[in-house]
């Protein structure tokens, strides 16, 4: 290679024109092309900048935790502000869910949307444990998709259900009844008879002598509650034994164990532990799932609605 | 980092930046460029503010960047989130236009139309307008800090700044109400982060445009490389034609009479003078050249001058060049441009093209997406019927309300209703209402009888109620419990 010194004294590489910085290695040397200046004033501008950040927010560690930052800032901080700012911004419409009657809920379609929405957040929450988080529900604990119900399915029963529970005992205004458990006041041929009779009347057996003779001991023992037909009655809360629907299950052996033993599922009541707006929303949320009885009676509520006033 | 004692000398290893004070010209392709900064500065301007009729639902500006809404309007074309197909087809045609203009023309974009060069152009024009020309700057800059000089660069500052807000302020208006946004712009009520845009934008304009300049092409673009690469021999580059220009005289008559063999290049420094980025287009092709062409212009004022034949700095091809070297004749530029390279992209790119208008011509205003609920997937109601329920979606992507009509096919013995309807008198048809332009949420409850595949795949299809429109349809599933045995 020729060396091609000009008067400043650097060689300078032929091809390029660009001077030899002065490195090298194994013959490949090193070009001085320089940065241009102001890219070094922007790496000086970050720096700068980086060190102004690690004083205004969390950064540099130390013993037991980091510093925190001239403006205060955290994660967490943040996240509750957010939460905040939401809880704000949702608070008027939480505000009128819970002045409206349940009865008139379903007459402000964006009041009902909402309360739908905020239904589903407060179910996951309070009622997924026995419900299930479909609200699917499960032996002994009601499916709220289908359209039986034991005490009711439009919004203001369903309302008065979540409010008073069912069978709590230390509240007057509870959903109450009580089937008796039938282990010695029949005999076991009697209440397999009586299951026989059941089964028929929903149409998981053919009617014969067994359960004719079921049929007698239903209209005598079950019928006050379950009706004559047993088609139940939402008084009381005594299913339809003639549909498809079962809370404990419809097979024989399960038949039997809730004539013997009765059954006395509870459901805790929800009127002292959630605010109105919560019942509300749960009570549009769980009429929305696809099995919500129209309002009864018009006239009736009408007529409520005066006597509230 | 290694000390200064390492270098060979004390050469440094940051370079200042050597100012460029390009020279006013006159000639073709300067008049060229200045149709092309008024016209792709109307469009930026104006854009916004032009109106399109689109009835009482949607807005009524012709181009529309609806970030809160996720929608874009350009013209009569309305683009959903999930047709951003379409700009990444726009984005392929871009690429391969790149490709197209690159082979054909070489680095036009970079001399004529791009941001950068269209900007610096403009502030330059400011500064010859308030400082003089490239003499006068080059005094201006070397004079000691006086009055006259401190008037002077605060004035064309605010001259910059001026062009540079009114740069960013345009810019916010393709993403709002361009009428709305500017009057709460000016009352103080507009959002922060149009502020925050317009501040951003004005300060790098004005960076950009008014300090920068050249170093944003040579130091900050990766255009120019990608462009370099994709020049061939074929392509149009300003080449400066040493076979006819070398040796370079000054004194041409001169040296004519001493009998020295002359070229034509009298050695004037014009084409470097008037040069926005500074190089000197005869040591040849280089990344610095962004091919703007006013060396050429520069160059045949000269020759026109001296009498000689324009074109000693010209476009022309590396194969041109070794063929005129070698004292043969150019091809015609015509043939150079549209040659078969070119021309495969721009059949490339014209078929994206046509594909894209074909696909928004044939596109349907009206989509449908179900899913099937799946907790719990199905619903055993008291008469032993079985209910699935499913999430339906109906996207009415026109700006009017429309009523459509949902059907479901293929499940024997199926109803569907809302929750606005009952099961009983419940058909195989729903009607729903969508609103103008925007996804209407239902939920569809469908009824089959009990008996039945555990597993059956039906249709919901949607169309609209009124209209011949093509609808949509979905394939779904209804799910039944596993049939028990009977007793």
């Amino acid at each position: 290679m020729t060396n091609n010194v000009k008067e400043t004294g650097s060689r300078v590489d032929e091809p390029t024109g660009t001077a030899f910085v002065g490195h090298e290695w194994d013959g490949i040397e090193e070009l001085n092309t320089p940065l241009p200046r102001w890219w070094l004033l922007t790496f000086y501008a970050c720096v700068i900048w980086a060190l102004g950040y690690t004083v205004v927010y969390p950064a540099w560690p130390m013993i037991n935790s980091a510093t925190q930052g001239l403006w205060g800032w955290s994660s967490h901080g943040q996240l509750a502000q957010d939460i905040k700012s939401q809880t704000a911004k949702r608070a008027p419409i939480i505000a009128a869910i819970g002045a409206t009657p349940i009865d008139q809920l379903a007459a402000k379609p964006e009041l009902m949307n909402a309360a739908i929405e905020g239904g589903k957040a407060a179910f996951k929450v309070n009622c997924v444990q026995c419900h299930g988080s479909g609200a699917a529900g499960s032996k002994g604990y009601p499916n709220l998709n289908d359209d039986d119900w034991l005490w009711g399915g439009d919004l203001t029963a369903i309302h008065y259900t979540i409010e008073n529970g069912v069978r709590n005992p230390d509240h007057a205004q509870t959903r109450q009844s009580q089937m008796p458990a039938f282990d010695g006041v029949l005999t076991p041929a009697e209440i397999s008879a009586v299951v026989a009779h059941v089964r028929a009347i929903s149409g998981q057996r053919k009617a014969d002598g067994l359960s004719q003779q079921g049929a007698a001991l239903f209209a005598n023992n079950c019928a006050v509650c379950h009706g004559a037909d047993g088609k139940g009655g939402r008084q009381v809360g005594a299913p339809n034994l003639t549909d498809g629907i079962w809370l404990y299950g419809g097979d024989t052996e399960t038949i039997t164990e809730t004539v013997r033993k009765s059954r006395q599922g509870v459901m805790p009541r929800w009127g002292h532990k959630l605010d109105a707006a919560t019942i509300n929303m749960l009570a549009a949320y769980v009429h929305s799932l696809g099995g919500g009885e129209a309002t009864q009676a018009p006239q009736e509520v009408a007529a409520s609605n005066v006597e509230r006033k | 980092m290694s000390s200064a004692s390492d270098l060979e000398s004390n050469q440094s290893l940051y370079a200042k930046r050597k100012a460029v004070y390009p020279k006013a010209v006159d000639g073709f392709f300067r008049r060229l460029k200045w149709a092309i900064m008024v016209v792709t500065l109307a469009i930026y301007y104006v854009t916004p503010w032009l109106r399109w009729d689109r009835g009482a639902y949607a807005p009524d500006q012709a181009v529309l960047v609806d970030l809160a809404h996720r929608r874009f309007y350009m013209f009569s074309i309305e683009i959903w989130p999930h047709e951003f197909y379409y700009v990444a087809g726009l984005l392929v045609m871009a690429g391969i236009g790149l490709f197209l203009v690159t082979s054909a023309v070489g680095r036009a974009w970079c001399g004529y139309a791009c941001p950068q060069t269209v900007w610096t152009d403009l502030f330059q024009h400011v500064e010859r307008w308030i400082d003089g020309d490239r003499n006068a700057q080059i005094r201006l800059d070397k004079a000691p800090w006086g009055v006259e000089k401190i008037a002077k660069r605060l004035f064309k500052w605010a001259v910059w700044l001026l062009i540079a807000v009114t740069t960013g302020g345009a810019w916010i208006f393709y993403f709002a109400d361009a009428p709305t946004l500017a009057r709460e712009f000016l009352m103080g009520d507009a959002p922060a982060v149009a502020y925050s845009t317009v501040g951003v934008l004005t300060a790098t304009t004005f960076i950009f445009g008014g300090f920068m300049r050249e170093q944003v092409c040579i130091y900050m673009c990766p255009w120019p490389r990608i462009q370099t690469a994709m020049l061939d021999e074929k392509s149009m580059i300003v080449t400066y034609k040493d076979w006819r220009g070398e040796p370079r005289t000054r004194g041409l008559k001169k040296t004519a009479d001493t009998g020295t063999k002359t070229g034509d290049c009298i050695d004037c420094f014009q084409c470097v003078s008037v040069c926005p980025t500074g190089i000197d287009i005869r040591e040849g092709p280089q990344i610095g050249c962004i091919t703007c062409a006013l060396c050429i212009d520069a160059c045949d004022t000269v020759m026109a001058q001296i009498g000689k034949p324009r074109g000693l700095i010209d476009y022309c091809t590396l194969d041109d060049a070794a063929v005129e070297k070698a004292g043969g004749k150019a091809q015609p530029h015509l043939k150079t441009i549209f040659r078969p390279r070119t021309l495969v992209y721009l059949g490339i790119w014209s078929s994206i093209g046509f594909a894209m208008l074909f696909a928004l011509g044939a596109r349907t205003r009206l989509d449908l997406n179900v899913q099937h609920d799946r907790n719990p997937v199905y619903v055993q109601l008291s008469d032993g019927a079985v209910r699935n329920n499913y999430t339906v979606k109906v996207r009415n992507m026109e700006a009017r309300p429309r009523d459509v009509v949902l059907k479901i096919g293929g499940l024997p013995g199926a109803v569907a209703w809302t929750a606005d309807g009952e099961r009983d008198g419940a058909t195989d048809t729903v009607r729903v209402t969508a609103p103008a332009d925007s996804v209407q949420k239902v939920r569809l409850f469908v009824a089959a009888p009990q008996k039945g595949p555990a597993r059956s795949e039906f249709l919901i299809s949607a169309h609209a109620a009124s209209g011949k429109e093509k609808g949509d349809e979905d394939e779904v599933v209804f799910e039944r419990p596993a049939t028990e045995e009977a007793e």
